[in-house]
């Protein structure tokens, strides 16, 4: 019993660190990138949740749900880059404020269209019976969801150090004024990775869907653990956001399993040590 | 101070010392009273904000820490007094420990730093059921009875929230006047030269944002003696959020604008919340609308109106005559 306790606490905790590397490394690619905190991100996690009940309301299947959910908030996000933040270039005090009131505005929206009531997403249905292994009963979906966050860091490690594009973000997250002096689109860069941002939150969103609901409330919960995440592994740095985030969901799982008053104080510990002593994050490209 | 401008402060001195006479209505002085209490948490964000550059998104953390140690140390037994020493103390503490944690990061960082350092506080204030009740609140008991004088009535209420304010008030504009305050600015602008010239940068921002914790705390104590009841709501992000939209409505460049700012969201919020259920919205819209068109906010604004209102009365008739002679 002892044991199933911990084994089982400790897939919880990896596979909730899978959900948060989705939604923080859009985070930290936008901030290295673009120089600005993306206030809405845990608003746009949100959306995706309600995303994919709805499209799971209509009867789609969950994967495509997944997908379409994700690439409908990656749109907003585009949107809300192209129409309001570029209004604000060079004014990043100005684009931060903003962000913040646009996640008031969704997570308004969402009150209003979803209700206060929690929605449940299920499962899909062949990975809810827990897959059992050597007496052990595993949650299959976890599981899964874990492999899909580590696919996802493999296909974006790949999408950032193998092509064209991902160069390109390299070199506007070192050297924004030299990228730009050799001809790189950074404007349109600054779309493209809020797409990205957005859409990998929103799936994150889906996904999270049958572990968290989504519930009013489910962005002002996510965002600081996108924050801590950032502030741990250093901003710009997908390894970064990668090892953040299974050191942010094991010391959220376990202290909201072990100590369910102080879950939150447990937080703020590893993020005190690390700003003492490693101002940039463990493994920052860009001071915050 | 010039002549004119004395004029208008003692103009608003006395029609906020004659408001209770003026409004009679006891909501309304309720509503001034509440109103006072977030111009001083906007007066005190804006230290931060306006004279010293720095976007602080966890200022309803020290509004917190003072509301729930002044309500926890007058229910174990604690006289009002003490409670509120105790109280202010305490959550001023919290400041200089969380500004030693959000300096360590310049710029951009510091906003998500203090967001984090609130949301904790929140959530502590939200998860730790035995202590603060969690999501239900906890009640304070009675509002305080300073000097022997009863405050249980609104206007009593609203002069003892007055006298405060006004204290407060003089505090921040010695402060903002002062040559800490004149180096905190030079901080601001032109931190490099300052450190050539000798400034501790980080000394004068950490001691700023000390000062700026200690009168929300006061603020903090002051919501608590109003509302007798203190929960995690009261502490949210969008509490912070909206303590830092009145600093940047009203101006955060000036002394008043805060002022200014947290008069019109209060009274935006109270009225709008009778007319429209969605003031969530509507407060990103005015964040979002505030933020892309009036990047000054409002007493800069109209103060650059009035300049050229006065300017276009006084140029007309030489504008005029240069139109004459010059054919």
């Amino acid at each position: 019993m002892q044991w199933q306790f911990w084994i089982i606490q400790t897939l919880n905790s990896v596979a909730f660190g899978g959900l948060l590397f989705l939604l923080s490394s859009g985070f930290s690619l936008i901030f290295g990138l673009m120089r600005i905190p993306n206030l809405a991100h845990g608003a746009f996690f949100m959306l995706g949740a309600y995303f994919g009940y709805t499209l799971l309301q209509l009867r789609l299947q969950f994967w495509p749900a997944a997908i379409v959910g994700g690439l409908g908030v990656g749109l907003v996000g585009a949107m809300f880059e192209r129409f309001v933040l570029r209004r604000l270039a060079g004014n990043e005090q100005g684009q931060v404020l903003v962000t913040l009131g646009i996640s008031f505005i969704i997570a308004d929206v969402c009150l209003l269209v979803w209700t206060g009531d929690p929605m449940p997403l299920p499962a899909p249905q062949a990975l809810r019976p827990p897959l059992r292994i050597a007496g052990y009963a595993f949650p299959t979906y976890r599981l899964v969801v874990l492999a899909i966050a580590l696919v996802a860091a493999l296909a974006l490690y790949l999408l950032m150090e193998r092509t064209r594009l991902g160069a390109m973000i390299r070199a506007g997250v070192d050297d924004m004024e030299m990228a730009r002096a050799v001809g790189i689109p950074v404007s349109r860069l600054f779309t493209a990775v809020f797409l990205l941002g957005a859409t990998l939150a929103g799936i994150g969103g889906v996904l999270g869907g049958p572990v968290l609901n989504a519930y009013p409330g489910l962005d002002t919960d996510m965002l600081p653990l996108a924050l801590i995440v950032v502030i741990l592994g250093g901003a710009g740095s997908l390894l970064g956001a990668f090892v953040g985030s299974f050191i942010v969901g094991f010391i959220y799982n376990f202290g909201i399993a072990l100590m369910p008053d102080l879950a939150y104080f447990v937080l703020f510990l590893p993020m005190v040590l690390v700003l003492v002593f490693l101002p940039q994050g463990l493994f920052g490209r860009v001071q915050i | 101070m010039t002549r004119a401008a004395a004029l208008v402060f003692a103009a608003c001195a006395l029609s906020l010392i004659a408001l209770p006479w003026l409004i009679g209505s006891e909501f309304y002085v309720n509503m001034a009273s509440q109103v006072l209490i977030y111009a001083l948490l906007a007066l005190s964000i804006n230290m931060l904000l306006g004279y010293g550059g720095m976007v602080s998104l966890g200022h309803a953390a020290y509004l917190g820490i003072a509301g729930y140690a002044c309500i926890l140390a007058t229910v174990w037994g604690y006289n009002q007094l003490a409670a509120a020493i105790f109280a202010i103390a305490a959550s001023t503490a919290a400041a200089a420990f969380f500004g030693l944690l959000s300096l360590r990061a310049p710029g951009l960082g510091f906003i998500m730093i203090t967001l984090a350092l609130g949301q904790i506080v929140w959530g502590i204030a939200y998860r730790a059921n035995n202590l603060t009740g969690g999501d239900n609140g906890i009640r304070h008991p009675a509002r305080p009875m300073p000097f022997g004088l009863d405050i249980s009535v609104a206007p009593r209420f609203y002069y003892f929230t007055l006298s405060v304010f006004a204290i407060a008030l003089f505090c921040i504009w010695r402060f903002s006047r002062s040559p800490f305050g004149a180096s905190l600015m030079g901080a601001r602008d032109q931190p490099r030269r300052m450190r050539m010239l000798g400034h501790h940068v980080w000394l004068v921002r950490w001691l700023t944002f000390v000062m700026a914790g200690f009168w929300a705390s006061v603020a903090g104590v002051l919501y608590v003696y109003y509302n007798l009841f203190l929960s995690p709501h009261a502490i949210s992000l969008q509490q912070s959020a909206e303590i830092l939209l009145m600093a940047i409505l009203g101006g955060a460049s000036t002394l008043t604008g805060p002022i200014v700012g947290a008069a019109v969201i209060t009274l935006v919020k109270n009225v709008a919340s009778t007319y429209v259920e969605r003031w969530n919205t509507l407060l990103g819209v005015i964040f979002v609308v505030v933020i892309v068109f009036m990047p000054h906010g409002l007493v800069p604004g109209c103060q650059q109106l009035l300049r050229r209102v006065r300017d276009t009365f006084k140029n007309r008739p030489s504008g005029e005559a240069t139109a004459e002679t010059a054919p």
